[in-house]
């Protein structure tokens, strides 16, 4: 029973980290039809620059914590509007295009921070609270899943209210639907574009601190390890789904530690066969538009 | 690729079947001639090192080529091309060793073995196009990557990689004395590479392929089966990796879990699109540039000169992939077409012919694809 409500909070705390990541692929692919391969770039730069700022203010304090948080979502907000503004949007409705240049950016920005921190992983430390376990139902669960979990439920709330209750949101929301009609009403979609990016890139910030936290290091490659099964989710729940996102997050990252615990440490196969099963059943995913 | 029907077509025709033949026979005299290209080659053409560097990037423009046929002939983005490359140069290694075959009964086994491996894969991936494609593909190569560094069956030595089995392969591509027999086998295997994806681009599946990439629906409305010509494609590319792989296998006496990653398929589609989507020529070009640019910028990371530079420059310098990201990202931004649409233009001008842009023209066919992916999802 422990061992069940242990890997239950860790796999819901790994999903809050895949929700983070997936979220904002799936906003900007659902709007731009972009997938974006330098989104776990946001990531690691948010969690290196979050690391610098705690390091400096004090690694085992709130304030360095909550430093670090805001660091790492500013971080990665500037970075993706910069990415979205200087880059994508030249490439305006050439999307192939669009993606070969995230691909390129991710490998440069990858290799430029292997040269700045060096390859091998940074060990990092949070306040005290967060390295210690709490106990539930006869399990010692470690209390950065809770921080985890609390940030991402935020991220979500807000990013829902943001979409359903404001005029930028509803362009957002419009746009994913009908993008040829919003674009006919008038409304410059490029702002919209700029939008998403950056609060793709705030979300993936905020996962990138939080992932440090939650595996105990950073590394230039954190990010791009998380993209990829960020890109699972994403199919699994449903492209441009935010709803789709959240669940498939939850799913994958409960059968990730589930699978690894029960069969063999073979987490990261069973992902991988349930996304063949989704393909293979629905292939348009849990949620999405054209099932 | 050029359709201009002028008197000079038919001299042009001859020069384009002789220019690649004096080509391979240049290529097939350099280990027995002492050229320098200081600044290229980091050494005389006939020593191990440089026929080394050689073949490998004989290889990689034999895979770039099979790369070419998922995305510049059937309009295929994937991100596992590097999973069947793996298979190969793995699974030949483990056949050697499991089943203690000799170097040809092994290859064929595994030949046929990738056939089947990849007309599987072929098919669940296939049912979804674009994007969504790109993922999935990216998802099993990952699915492979995990499996070959956790080395579950104690087969694939992990991170630490894979040894050739010497003991069953033929001695003559063994050791260093003997690079210039691998390095004949690459250009073997370039050359067979070029043929087999000129033969599928121009078979009737080849067209319908491209066909396919323009305007999916109406080859649908025709009465074809896109679905079908795709997987063939996807087939014939992943068996032409396989084979590359084998050939990797032998050259590098060993494998190791990066020729499985993603970013190794990254790496080709670096050397397509630099070289130019949509062109043989380019994807060979492409793929020869980046392994050598690769090369050189790792001798530049490790100069004297670079240390003792300011951060600000020595970091980039110092970081080949930041580079070549940043050339690739240039390429893609400002030159359409890469290295092949570059030099189309460029002789287009000359003859006031005006070539196409073809690269950049093909990009945006597959955008078209997915943009109708709602009516376009793939059902077999």
């Amino acid at each position: 029973m422990s061992t069940v409500v242990l890997l239950l909070f860790t796999g819901v705390g790994l999903g809050a980290i895949y929700f983070l990541v997936a979220s904002g692929l799936s906003l900007i692919y659902g709007l731009m039809h972009v997938l974006n391969f330098a989104h776990g770039v946001f990531l690691s730069l948010g969690a290196f620059l979050g690391f610098e700022v705690a390091s400096r203010l004090g690694a085992s304090t709130w304030t360095g914590f909550a430093a670090s948080l805001l660091v790492g979502a500013l971080a990665g907000a500037v970075f993706a509007a910069l990415t979205e503004r200087v880059l994508v949007q030249r490439l305006y409705e050439r999307h192939i295009e669009q993606v070969l240049v995230t691909v390129g950016l991710g490998l440069g920005a990858v290799a430029l921070f292997d040269g700045i921190w060096g390859t091998d992983p940074r060990f990092i430390s949070g306040p005290a609270w967060m390295s210690r376990t709490t106990h539930i139902l006869g399990a010692n669960v470690p209390n950065d899943r809770f921080v985890a979990i609390l940030v991402a439920t935020l991220v979500l709330v807000g990013m829902v209210l943001f979409l359903q209750r404001t005029r930028y949101g509803m362009i957002i929301r419009a746009g994913v639907e009908n993008r040829a009609m919003v674009t006919a009403l008038g409304i410059d979609v490029r702002t919209a574009f700029t939008l998403v990016f950056t609060i793709g890139g705030i979300a993936a910030g905020l996962g990138g601190v939080l992932a440090s936290h939650y595996f105990g290091y950073v590394s230039p490659l954190l990010g791009q390890t998380l993209l990829i099964f960020a890109f699972i989710v994403t199919v699994i729940g449903g492209l441009g789904s935010l709803t789709g996102a959240a669940v498939a997050s939850l799913l994958v990252a409960l059968l990730q530690q589930f699978a690894n615990y029960y069969l063999w440490g073979t987490g990261d196969l069973a992902v991988v066969v349930l996304l063949a099963v989704v393909l293979l059943t629905r292939p348009s995913g849990l949620m999405g538009r054209r099932a | 690729m050029s359709t201009s029907t002028d008197a000079s077509a038919g001299r042009r025709a001859w020069v384009g079947r002789l220019l690649p033949l004096g080509l391979v026979v240049l290529l097939a005299c350099l280990p027995l001639l002492d050229l320098n290209l200081p600044g290229v080659l980091p050494g005389p053409t006939y020593t191990p090192g440089t026929l080394h560097l050689l073949a490998l990037a004989m290889v990689m423009a034999a895979l770039a080529l099979s790369y070419h046929l998922l995305l510049g002939v059937a309009g295929l983005l994937s991100f596992g091309h590097a999973l069947y490359f793996g298979f190969g140069a793995y699974l030949l290694g483990i056949v050697m060793t499991e089943l203690e075959l000799a170097l040809v009964p092994s290859v064929v086994v595994v030949l046929l073995a990738g056939a089947v491996f990849s007309t599987l894969l072929g098919a669940i991936s296939l049912r979804v196009t674009g994007i969504p494609f790109a993922m999935v593909t990216l998802a099993f190569a990952q699915a492979g990557s995990v499996l070959v560094r956790r080395d579950p069956g104690r087969v694939t030595g992990g991170e630490e990689g894979m040894r050739l089995p010497t003991e069953h392969v033929p001695d003559a591509l063994v050791g260093v004395a003997d690079t210039r027999n691998l390095y004949w086998l690459a250009l073997a295997a370039l050359v067979l590479a070029f043929g087999l994806t000129t033969w599928v681009q121009r078979s009737r599946a080849g067209h319908v392929a491209e066909a396919v990439r323009e305007n999916e629906l109406r080859v649908r409305v025709l009465g074809m089966r896109p679905f079908l010509v795709k997987l063939a494609i996807f087939v014939a590319a992943s068996v032409i990796a396989i084979g590359m792989g084998m050939v990797h296998l032998l050259l590098n006496s060993g494998a190791v879990p990066h020729i499985v990653s993603a970013e190794f398929t990254i790496s080709l589609l670096l050397m397509v699109v630099i070289g130019g989507v949509g062109s043989r020529w380019g994807a060979v070009g492409g793929a020869v540039l980046y392994v050598l640019l690769n090369q050189r910028l790792t001798v530049l990371a490790q100069a004297e000169w670079v240390h003792d530079l300011p951060a600000v420059l020595r970091i980039p310098l110092s970081e080949p992939m930041f580079i070549l990201g940043t050339l690739f990202v240039l390429v893609v931004m400002f030159l359409p077409g890469g290295l092949a649409g570059t030099v189309t233009r460029l002789r287009g001008r000359r003859r006031s012919g005006g070539g196409p842009e073809e690269g950049a023209a093909r990009l945006e066919e597959m955008d078209d694809d997915e943009q109708d992916q709602t009516v376009g999802a793939a059902r077999p």
